[in-house]
């Protein structure tokens, strides 16, 4: 009864979103403001049909009713409450209403906040933003429906793949979507604002927050993806140029460039036309990217050739969102015309130069990706596209953007001066001389692309801060003084600098695994010892054990520093019986930024003994602290004055606080 | 890697979250490739075998190196780069030999031929014409500001006095 409940809800839901992609459109325009209303009504219903729906299949997995197709395919009686509830997402049809219930969820948002949004724009906007909701509320029902029953039910289900059975994976596809889904947003004010034909510097205050939202949860998700698969996986590898990775990496690169040219168009009202069409772009990356997954198209053409229908319907939509925005576009750009003149070298210039590169890799991760496809389509050769050519490609175009980083907040709008910002960076390319050196000096001269790579992060991880330290004046005012005014700057100015901060240190994780990273792989008897990158491993034995639904076999090590024990971990190859697939589960020990990580190879035959692979990693887990940094900074970022007053969020006024922020 | 697992891969493919590579799900036990015993005993001679078959595809896996892959295949082939290059082959001379028997498939890093010439032009190519448009649009419109157009009414006046000079 409660699934049919949730499927009726679903139905309601598309009748809800049809009605929502109408009637304020209308209402825009022949200026009724009673139909500009119905927006916000039908995005509140619908969202609440859209929680029913999902809480409806929550329950059926919860309690394992086996009657409901997708509960039976993916779920097991006694899994952990935990991952009965993540399984709701850990498959297809779940995902896909998880997808939209996040779509729906943004709407809402927008429904609710958006009170101080002209009453035009935001119908425009709900109407828009209907129109995804229909496009794949269709696709839901139609092709990949989670409530279809089964009859007669099994006794029993057929339980959710291991691998997928994991705190990590549980969080990261939720906050992957809120980021993916999250640029829907700024979607529909592009083309709502391409309906109108009017756009302005308010239009950017609007967007950036929205962009803000998404793209510190887009980081989150990938970075959290990326830890999942280096510990999960039992190599240590944290990234891997997969596809699937690409699909969710493009939004980002696109994404990280419209944030930025949305600060130019707020600030100076220039890149107006870009801007649209950033916002457009990054969001048909998120259905590209929505649609390569769920097609199969990617596991091979000729899956998806076989069996086509929710391949070819995604590719339909993918199609009509991308073709009809850009042609909208298309017709519509040429009216947006004007906007601030700025110099070459300014701030201006350098966020055109940020959004030149980014966009560059961002085309260049997108062709590697889809270039053996095409290849095959068209002439039925067979190429492979993998991590060399992306290494060699993405790598340099990166490289100048990261050098550019510390200028671009230290030149001035409309006209920068370049050589007084180098001046302003000299403690920083000191501190980066210093690292290089420094490591030249521990590798005997050995290394000396990896100390440029630690150089330029150390000149990255201090330059960003070059910008508060500047403004807050420490040199001239006095220390008390200097403290006072860094409390008065606006959060932007932090938001930034903490960004780039992050930036810096991820940079820096991946130089210092790739280069004085150590793998060993040997075979280990109980009470053994083996020396590796510093350290030693010490191998205590093997035990079995059980879990809730598996059975594990156990290797306890123990890890020292010189002679003296630094930390103890366990490291286990898994059988998870129901679907009898055997999992490795590393053993990691964390020491600072650094880990050694563990992990069993196979048993061999006398004595107890084991393969074992060790890897040592100098300053890992800087990579995803780094990628937290970034997210923190965008936070922080997002509560600045200027984003809270008139957009979305209206916070609350905190009285008697001196606003004591300079104009900027 | 067995047919069936193959085929719960297809599977898992579709299922997967956004971000998490197939293979992951589909690498039913991960252990990793390079088993001991496998490693050459001259260490230049193995540090040049793991490079290569760092950018050799595991032909029967999803977007895997042979490096990486604990596939039969991948074993085979990884057995086979160590024995050419104990053999006394050069780096390409095993490149050739190995798409000789597999094709360009084998490689992760396609080489340049006229088939991939849009893909490794595309980087360069976009880098250029991006950064040329955005100099001559900041030019032009600075050009512009300096020596604004005129506007319809200032363009009648001028019109209005050339025709009463008889220009």
């Amino acid at each position: 009864m409660i699934v049919e409940l949730g499927h009726f809800a679903l139905v309601l839901a598309l009748a809800l979103a049809l009605v929502q992609s109408v009637l304020p459109l209308i209402g825009a325009r022949v200026g009724d403001a009673r139909l500009m209303e119905t927006g916000s009504t039908t995005a509140l219903g619908g969202f609440v049909m859209l929680a029913l729906a999902f809480a409806a299949l929550t329950h059926a997995y919860v309690v394992s009713d086996f009657s409901v197709l997708n509960v039976a395919e993916n779920s097991h009686s006694a899994k952990p409450l935990l991952y009965k509830i993540t399984g709701v997402w850990g498959n297809h049809e779940g995902s896909m209403l998880l997808w939209v219930l996040i779509l729906s969820f943004f709407g809402a948002l927008v429904a609710l906040f958006g009170r101080d949004l002209p009453a035009s724009l935001k119908a425009n906007v709900l109407s828009v933003q209907a129109w995804i909701t229909v496009a794949f509320l269709l696709f839901i029902l139609l092709t990949s429906n989670p409530f279809a029953r089964l009859d007669p039910p099994p006794f029993e289900g057929n339980d959710l793949n291991p691998i997928l059975q994991d705190i990590g994976l549980a969080i990261h596809p939720p906050m992957l979507y809120l980021g993916y889904v999250g640029f829907s947003i700024a979607f529909s004010f592009a083309v709502a604002a391409l309906i109108d034909g009017r756009i302005d510097a308010a239009w950017a205050r609007w967007v950036r927050p929205w962009t803000l939202v998404a793209w510190v949860f887009l980081t989150a998700g990938i970075a959290m993806g990326s830890y999942w698969a280096y510990y999960e996986l039992g190599w240590g590898g944290w990234w891997f140029w997969d596809p699937v990775e690409n699909a969710s990496f493009m939004p980002w690169l696109s994404g990280t460039a419209l944030l930025h040219s949305a600060l130019v168009m707020e600030k100076r009202s220039a890149l107006k036309i870009w801007t649209v069409l950033l916002a457009i772009l990054t969001f048909s990356l998120s259905l590209l990217g929505t649609f390569l997954v769920r097609s199969g198209v990617l596991t091979s053409v000729h899956a998806f050739a076989t069996d086509p229908t929710r391949g070819v319907f995604i590719l339909g939509i993918l199609c009509v969102f991308v073709g009809g925005s850009l042609a909208l576009f298309a017709l519509r750009a040429s009216s947006l015309e004007g906007g601030g003149l700025f110099a070459p070298i300014s701030r201006e210039g350098a966020l055109v130069f940020n959004n030149l590169f980014l966009t560059t890799a961002c085309a260049t991760v997108l062709i590697g990706t889809l270039y053996p496809l095409v290849l095959e389509v068209t002439t039925g050769a067979k190429i492979s596209v993998g991590p060399p050519f992306f290494n060699l490609t993405f790598g340099p175009l990166m490289l100048p953007l990261l050098f550019a980083v510390p200028f671009g907040p230290l030149l001035a709008w409309k006209r920068g001066d370049l050589l007084g910002a180098a001046q302003r960076l000299y403690f920083a390319a000191g501190a980066a001389f210093v690292a290089v050196l420094f490591v030249m000096a521990i590798t005997q001269g050995a290394a000396i692309l990896s100390a440029l790579g630690v150089g330029l992060a150390v000149w990255l991880m201090i330059g960003s801060f070059v910008d508060l330290w500047g403004r807050a004046s420490f040199a001239k005012a006095g220390f008390s003084n200097a403290l006072r005014r860094l409390a008065g700057l606006p959060r932007s100015v932090f938001g930034t600098a903490i960004a780039h901060f992050g930036l810096g240190a991820t940079l820096l994780g991946i130089v210092a695994v790739g280069a004085f990273g150590t793998e060993t792989v040997t075979t280990m008897a109980p009470g053994q010892t083996v020396h590796a990158g510093g350290w030693g491993v010490r191998f205590e034995g093997l035990a079995p054990r059980d879990g809730p639904n598996f059975t594990e076999e156990v290797g306890r090590f123990t890890i020292l520093d010189g002679t003296s024990e630094a930390g103890r971990i366990e490291s286990a190859r898994r059988l998870y019986t129901a679907r009898q697939q055997p999992t490795t589960e590393a053993g990691i020990s964390t020491h600072l930024f650094s880990q050694v990580y563990v992990a069993l190879g196979d048993a061999v035959a006398n004595g107890g003994q084991t393969v074992v692979r060790i890897w040592t990693k100098p300053l890992v887990t800087l990579i995803w602290l780094g990628c937290v940094a970034m997210a923190i900074g965008g936070l922080v970022s997002l509560s600045d004055r200027r984003l809270r007053i008139g957009a979305p969020a209206r916070a609350k006024r905190r009285g008697g606080r001196p606003i004591a922020e300079p104009a900027e | 890697m067995s047919r069936r697992l193959r085929s719960v891969a297809l599977g898992a493919a579709l299922v997967l979250a956004p971000v998490t590579p197939a293979w992951l799900v589909l690498a039913a036990t991960p252990a990793i490739a390079v088993e001991p015993g496998e490693e050459l005993a001259d260490p230049a001679l193995e540090a040049r075998a793991r490079a290569l078959s760092a950018g050799l595809r595991c032909l029967v896996c999803q977007n895997q190196s042979i490096d990486d892959s604990d596939a039969a295949l991948a074993k085979d082939l990884r057995l086979l780069v160590r024995e050419r290059l104990a053999a006394g082959d050069s780096d390409r001379e095993v490149i050739d030999y190995l798409v000789s028997r597999y094709g360009e498939f084998v490689l992760l890093n396609p080489r340049l031929h006229w088939t991939t010439l849009a893909l490794w032009g595309a980087p360069v190519v976009l880098l250029l014409a991006g950064g040329l448009f955005a100099v001559a649009t900041v030019r032009r419109r600075a050009a512009e500001a300096r020596n604004p157009a005129l506007t319809a009414e200032e363009e009648k006046a001028v019109d209005a006095v050339l025709k009463e000079r008889g220009l």
